[in-house]
């Protein structure tokens, strides 16, 4: 609507209001909302809005100004979906803007900025990268309950992804790690490269929250929840609480940060890899 | 045609998740209406093992812990970390001491 109503004025050059929209956009693209970082930010909107703008991709308007990533640019998500999810996370504030929990929005603005100018060969090779340091390939040999656990846990998804994907990683409990073979790099490359681009950047996200790349395309391909991952990705410090105490305000704390990140890179790599279609049948008596 | 239980819980708790975030007129944010309808959407289906309703239901449960968390998260930080530094007088009376007063206020102070 606001785009058609730019053209209403264009089309009657109303010169006071083409201006007037013009500064009001001008000034609110000086004024950055992510530059203050030291002074808080109060919510400075009452409503939080989606419109769809060119090539069909989503915007977000707060008030009637659209709202924009760290480095100038339009806010543009691919899909409705995403675009719902990023206008509750700013529906949600209240008061004051904490964008250190906002972090569907810091997703997609790390996926439009990229701020750390690569592109996909070297997203895909710093996320391989970390499958020789999996979490789930180092093992430790004592305690002995550790132990168990470890094997009881872990290797059922060792063997999960040894047959989805048809490689071999073993573990072990050498400092060196696992030795991961040429092949199965060359496999898990070629998986990977059948992603885009912002759903690499999640993907990378999510791996270097669950520091294991085996636990993040568990739950890529849906076969472990946000919650298990996150268990199993903190599986000895759930050990060490249930052998001396749960302290709420460090391992709960850690625990929720970590399953709000990984749940929201998750989501961002699955809403940004899907479209949907709906297919009506009718019903045969 | 009715929605597996579990689908039913996850569809509860995002509802109660967004009643928490938005208050009372949280039946009419654009969340609420996109939840719904993708429910109501994926209910029926003709098939026996339908990949599209997994999905769409893992990518619910995926919300609403992400709903979830951050709003834990967000509760134990306001608890505990939130408060800022004791000023200098609780401090002392917390150990037993009081601060010393000087009536005609310190030398180099005007």
């Amino acid at each position: 609507m606001f785009r058609s109503l730019a053209r209403l004025h264009h089309q009657f050059g109303n010169a006071l209001s083409l201006c007037k929209r013009r500064t009001n956009h001008h000034h609110f693209s000086c004024s950055l909302k992510y530059s203050s970082v030291a002074t808080e930010r109060k919510r400075f909107y009452q409503d939080v809005t989606i419109s769809q703008g060119e090539g069909g991709l989503f915007e977000i308007n707060l008030d009637r100004r659209k709202l924009k990533t760290p480095g100038g640019k339009l806010l543009t998500l691919p899909n409705e979906a995403l675009a719902i999810a990023v206008a509750t996370e700013w529906d949600a504030q209240r008061d004051s803007l904490k964008f250190y929990a906002m972090h569907l929005t810091t997703l997609c603005n790390t996926a439009l900025d990229n701020p750390t100018q690569r592109n996909e060969d070297q997203m895909i090779s710093a996320a391989l990268k970390f499958l020789e340091t999996d979490t789930v390939c180092y093992r430790v040999e004592e305690p002995y309950g550790l132990v168990d656990l470890q094997k009881n846990e872990w290797d059922p998804v060792l063997q999960w992804i040894e047959n989805r994907y048809d490689v071999t990683i073993g573990s072990s409990s050498s400092i060196m790690g696992p030795d991961i073979s040429q092949t199965t790099k060359d496999t898990f490359y070629q998986h990977l490269k059948s992603y885009n681009f912002w759903s690499l950047t999640g993907l990378e996200y999510v791996i270097a929250q669950l520091k294991s790349v085996v636990l993040s395309l568990g739950m890529i391909d849906r076969y472990l929840s946000v919650e298990q991952a996150v268990l199993l990705s903190r599986l000895e410090e759930e050990y060490q609480i249930q052998c001396w105490g749960n302290v709420e305000w460090a391992h709960d704390y850690d625990m929720y940060e970590l399953r709000a990140r990984t749940a929201a890179g998750a989501l961002f790599v699955h809403l940004s890899s899907e479209g949907s279609t709906v297919k009506r049948k009718i019903l045969q008596d | 045609m009715v929605a597996s239980p579990s689908s039913l819980r996850v569809y509860r708790g995002i509802l109660k998740e967004l009643r928490a975030m938005q208050g009372q007129n949280y039946k009419q944010s654009l969340a609420y209406n996109y939840v719904t309808d993708q429910f109501r959407k994926n209910q029926v289906t003709g098939e026996r093992y339908c990949r599209a309703q997994q999905e769409a239901l893992h990518a619910s449960q995926t919300y609403l812990c992400l709903l979830a968390s951050s709003r834990n998260h967000q509760a134990l930080h306001n608890f505990y970390h939130a408060k800022g530094e004791r000023n200098a007088e609780d401090v002392a009376g917390m150990v037993g001491l009081r601060l010393p007063t000087q009536p005609g206020g310190k030398g180099w102070e005007k």
